[in-house]
Parts: structure tokens; C-alpha cells; sequence
């Protein structure tokens, strides 16, 4: 091996490959960006009411139980298709009120059951919410979850 | 102890090791929750108790590679720390943030505040002045450390330490963009997470292990030097692309779906070298280096990384089964022995190493410690078995079937009791090793032969 190859050379095979790889991921990522923005998640607007439940989502730490697209913690359900389950991804004033249903009855107390908190959200912030499921929802995840069951 | 700024270390390794309690009894918790939903549900729920286990990880192994840093850069660039000083100011900024995030996340404070709330995107949860203050830390530490190393000897085992931790200071700042549009929040939010512990990290974990292989060994330098070299050329080649096994099902274009099963097989490459050549250099070494539990602990964290990151990590990484294993109790299982193997392995190698010499202790309390690394590896190894076989139950049952998910989980309560007894042995072995660095002051057996003390 010490014939084959110095430590100068194994360097400088390090910092150039490792400069080609990063120069292609860049270039990937780029044509990635354009490709979520104008496709994967072009089939429905993200209003303001959109961005401001994804704080919702955020500032509650919801991923630190759930999965959202399949990241998050496992504990509880996951997210990304919950509007498909409740029977309500195409009727926004259903799934505000399906969601404001779900969110009140928490926690239910029962013994031996995963408890989730009650977060004591405005109306308002519900409908923020809901309009943040319905829209990710709606992202072409590469047929992504297989079922309605997430 | 060579340098005498080198003692700076011993203040990071405390404060590793604290946090790091604080770690494993936060998961301790949150595995009880896992056997006993109700266990005080209202006062800390289990997203809480899971974001100070996670965010108490990442706290300290940070605080663990700063320490090994201002460990072993004086010793390779031959020349004390440019300033003793701004190490110990980093040190203040990085305890006030994580005291400052542990009391925000636990009791709320400040929620929905834009600088002083918690952001919840996950293990970024920080609050904004958090991050700022963990910024503010690197910068001073790469400041003085780039010095140290400009003014002293360059060696290969500094220039890829400072280039891991350059680079993961630098992909930190994604932390601070969060667009709206969530595909896009997930992409760059990978930039973060995946390319520091299969990126960046792996630098700074194989320059660690290549300085304690060069101290425990006797190898000479130009050999060891090469193969770092070849390692962390393996990891970049391999990692940067292999972020794309993230990039399958977050709305991102399908050839993710190869580039990312392909390259990150290939990720499976520098584990294998890495353990490969750790065991070589044992063997071919000649020197006979007393502190065996420091050695335990490297060929440990090189043996345990291969099979938690690399073989694990395979096992759900090709695109056609992580259609079904994403997000499952697979991933956890990975994710235990992985961070296990790797960055808390060798993280606690270079404390085993490290500190006897810092406190003057020599020869070492071997013992414990030993039986430390055995509690935690059979511990975490006991529950990525269980937790494999839960997932793989799970990803039958809700991916194939497409049963209920709630259901699914009470039907592998079983496993999650065996996980929690494994949890034990591991924290149990964490109070061993910290008590085995702290306490002890005479050998619990007596070495048989006089080494010599090589101080190094």
C-alpha cells in the first residue's frame, strides 16, 4: 500500500473528490428547490394561514411525538396524510372542525393510553392548523405513505 | 500532560459528562412513558422529555469534541492554546444556552416568543438566542483553535478535526432558515442533521480515534496519517450524496430515490474501514499502552459504529424498503445504536484517555470502567434488537396492512418493556463510567506488571 499510494496523494484525492461531490450535490439541490416549487408542491396554495400553522405546528412540538412525512418521533400517529383519514382533505371548514373536536378532547386521561397534551390553541390557530395539514396533504411525495394508515 | 492548557479539556469532559446524565435519564423517562403512557403526562408530556433527551445528546458530544480538541491540539500542534481564556468564556456561553434551553423547553417560557421561545423543529428546538449563543461559542473556539494549529505543527489529524468542525460550525447556521414551504424546510433541514453525523462528523470522530490509535498503538505516524486521509475520503464520497435516502418521500424529484440508495450503501465503506483499521493497528502496534480500558472503548466505538451506523443503517436505506420501514421503530433502532456506536463511543474513549492524565492519575482505574462498556454496549446492542423487532412488526402491520397505528403499538408493548430494562442497563453503566472517572483513587486490581508511565 505505501508503494501504491503516499499520504499526499491519499490528501489531495480527499479534498478533490470531496470538492466534485460537494459541487454536485449543490447543483442537485438547486434543480431540487425548482422542482418542489414548481411541482411537488404546486397543487395547492400556501396561503398565510398555511405558514402561520406551520408555527403553530412548530412552537407546540409536535414532531417531538409525531411524524410529519415521516420524521419526527414515533410516538404517536403520523401526519402527513391525516386529513385523507379523517375523510375530510377536501372540505376545509370539515377539517377545522374535526380537528378543534380532536384538540379539545385532549388529554383523555384514560389509563394505560399514550396521552396527548392539551395545548389550549385560539380558534383561530385551529384553523391555522388544519389549513397546514390540508396543504401537506396535498405534496406529490413519491406515492408516499403506502396507505391511509401513515 | 504535556501543555498546560490542556487542562481546559478536563472542564469540557465534566460538563460532557453531566449533560450526558442528564441525557440517558431523560430517555429513561421517555422509555417509561413508552410501558406507562400515564407517568406524570400532564406535568412533562413525552415530546419534552424527548427533546431534553435528544437535545442533551447533540449538548454533549459537542461539548465532548470541543474537549477532545483542546485535548489534543496542543499536543499536535506542539504549542499551548492560543488563549485559555476565550476556551473557558466558549465554555460559559455553551452551559448558559443549554441551561437556558433545558428551563425554556421544560416549563414553556416565553412560547411563541420569536427570540426567547422555543422553535420546535426537531433537534433545532432551541430558542433563537440559544442558537445565537451556540454561534457565538464556535466562532471563539474555531478562532482560537485555527490559530493554535496555524502557529504550531499541522498535522493530518488537526487539518480534518478543524475541517469537521468548521464545517459543522458552518452548516449549523441552516438552523436559522425555516421557509414555509415545508419540503423545502425538510431539505435544508437535513443539510444540518444528515450532513453533520454522516458528514462532519465522521471527520471529527475519525481523527479522534486516529490520534488515540497513534498514542495506544505505537503505529507510526505516516501510516496512520494515510488511512485518515482514505477514511474520511470514503465518508465524503460517499456521505454528501447519500443525504439523498432523506430526500425519497419529503416532495423532492425521484432520482433521489437511486442517487440515495446507491450512495449510501456505499456509506456503509468508511464504518467498515474505520473498524478495519482500528483493529490492524492494534495488531500491528508494539507498543502496550496500560490504559486497556481507553482501547476497549476505540475498538468499541469503531466495532459498535460499523454495526449501528453502518449495517443498521443499511438495513432500511435502499428505497424499496424504506417505502416501508420510514419512520418506524426501524429508524429508532438505528438511530440508538448508531449515535451509541459512534459518537458516544468515542467520545467517552478519549475521556477514558484523556483523563487520568489530566488529573495526574496515572496508572488508571481500568476496572469500572471496563464493566461500564459492557453494561452500555450489551445494553443499547439489547435494545436495538428489540426495537428492530418491534419495527419490523409495526412496518408489517401499518405499512402492509394498513392497520390502525395506536393499535399497532399496544401490540408491541412487550418489546417496549424489554426496551426500558436495556434503557437501565444502560444508565446504569453511564453512573459506573462517571463514577469510575471521578471517584476512585487506587487501582481496583493491581496491574501485574510495572508499565512505565508514557505520560502521552
Amino acid at each position: 500500500m505505501r508503494e501504491v499510494m503516499t499520504k499526499t496523494m491519499a490528501r489531495n484525492v480527499f479534498y478533490g473528490g470531496s470538492l466534485f461531490f460537494i459541487v454536485v450535490f449543490l447543483i442537485l439541490s438547486a434543480h431540487s428547490v425548482r422542482y418542489v416549487v414548481t411541482k411537488s408542491t404546486a397543487n395547492a396554495e400556501l396561503t398565510e394561514s398555511v405558514a402561520r400553522g406551520k408555527h403553530v405546528w412548530e412552537k407546540n412540538a409536535c414532531i417531538n411525538c409525531h411524524t410529519l412525512m415521516g420524521e419526527g418521533a414515533y410516538f404517536a400517529p403520523e401526519l402527513q396524510n391525516v386529513m385523507s383519514r379523517w375523510g375530510v382533505a377536501d372540505d376545509p371548514e370539515a377539517a377545522f372542525e374535526v380537528l378543534k373536536g380532536w384538540m379539545e378532547a385532549q388529554p383523555t386521561g384514560i389509563e394505560g393510553r399514550r396521552q396527548m397534551p392539551q395545548f389550549n390553541l385560539s380558534d383561530e390557530q385551529i384553523r391555522e392548523l388544519a389549513d397546514f395539514f390540508l396543504w401537506v396533504n396535498q405534496i406529490d411525495a413519491q406515492g408516499w405513505p403506502p396507505n391511509e394508515a401513515g | 500532560m504535556k501543555y498546560q492548557t490542556q487542562k481546559i479539556a478536563y472542564w469540557y469532559f465534566l460538563a460532557a459528562m453531566a449533560v450526558f446524565a442528564v441525557q440517558v435519564l431523560g430517555g429513561l423517562w421517555a422509555g417509561w412513558i413508552y410501558v406507562s403512557p400515564n407517568f406524570l403526562s400532564e406535568l412533562m408530556p413525552f415530546n419534552i422529555v424527548r427533546m431534553l433527551h435528544t437535545n442533551a445528546l447533540i449538548v454533549w458530544l459537542l461539548l465532548g469534541f470541543f474537549g477532545a480538541a483542546y485535548f489534543l491540539v496542543p499536543e499536535e500542534a506542539e504549542r499551548e492554546m492560543h488563549s485559555p481564556m476565550l476556551a473557558y468564556i466558549q465554555l460559559g456561553i455553551l452551559l448558559l444556552g443549554t441551561a437556558g434551553a433545558v428551563v425554556t423547553y421544560t416549563f414553556d417560557l416565553f412560547h411563541g416568543n420569536w427570540l426567547l421561545g422555543m422553535e420546535g423543529r426537531e433537534f433545532i428546538e432551541q430558542p433563537v438566542w440559544v442558537k445565537v449563543g451556540i454561534v457565538v461559542a464556535a466562532l471563539i473556539f474555531l478562532y482560537n483553535v485555527s490559530l493554535t494549529v496555524l502557529k504550531g505543527r499541522k498535522t493530518a489529524i488537526t487539518n480534518v478535526l478543524l475541517l469537521g468542525l468548521w464545517g459543522l460550525a458552518l452548516l449549523f447556521l441552516f438552523a436559522f432558515y425555516n421557509p414555509a414551504n415545508l419540503s423545502l424546510d425538510k431539505m435544508f433541514w437535513w443539510y444540518i442533521v444528515h450532513l453533520w453525523v454522516e458528514g462532519t462528523w465522521e471527520l471529527v470522530m475519525a481523527s479522534i480515534l486516529a490520534f488515540l490509535l497513534l498514542k495506544l498503538t505505537g503505529v507510526d505516524r505516516e501510516i496512520i496519517e494515510k488511512w485518515l486521509y482514505i477514511i474520511v475520503a470514503t465518508a465524503l464520497f460517499s456521505g454528501i450524496l447519500g443525504t439523498g435516502h432523506h430526500y425519497y418521500w419529503i416532495g423532492l424529484p425521484s432520482y433521489w430515490q437511486w442517487i440515495g440508495s446507491i450512495f449510501s450503501t456505499l456509506e456503509v465503506i468508511p464504518f467498515f474501514a474505520m473498524m478495519s483499521f482500528s483493529f490492524v493497528m492494534v495488531w500491528k502496534g508494539k507498543r502496550d499502552h496500560p490504559n486497556k480500558a481507553a482501547l476497549l472503548w476505540a475498538l468499541g466505538a469503531a466495532t459498535v459504529a460499523f454495526f449501528g451506523a453502518g449495517v443498521w443503517g443499511f438495513l432500511h436505506t435502499l428505497h424499496g424498503v424504506n417505502y416501508y420501514t420510514h419512520g418506524t421503530q426501524i429508524t429508532a433502532a438505528h438511530g440508538h445504536l448508531a449515535f451509541f456506536g459512534a459518537y458516544v463511543s468515542v467520545n467517552l474513549a478519549i475521556i477514558t484517555y484523556a483523563m487520568p492524565i489530566l488529573r495526574g492519575r496515572d496508572p488508571y482505574n481500568q476496572v469500572l470502567n471496563m464493566a461500564s462498556f459492557w453494561l452500555m454496549t450489551g445494553g443499547m446492542s439489547f435494545m436495538t434488537f428489540v426495537l428492530t423487532f418491534a419495527g419490523t412488526v409495526q412496518t408489517h402491520m401499518q405499512r402492509v396492512l394498513g392497520e390502525n397505528f395506536m393499535e399497532i403499538q399496544e401490540g408491541v408493548h412487550l418489546f417496549f418493556i424489554m426496551r426500558w430494562v436495556s434503557g437501565l442497563a444502560v444508565v446504569i453503566g453511564a453512573i459506573l463510567f462517571i463514577y469510575a472517572q471521578l471517584v476512585p483513587r487506587r487501582e481496583i486490581i493491581e496491574p501485574t506488571d510495572q508499565y512505565e508511565s508514557e505520560g502521552a
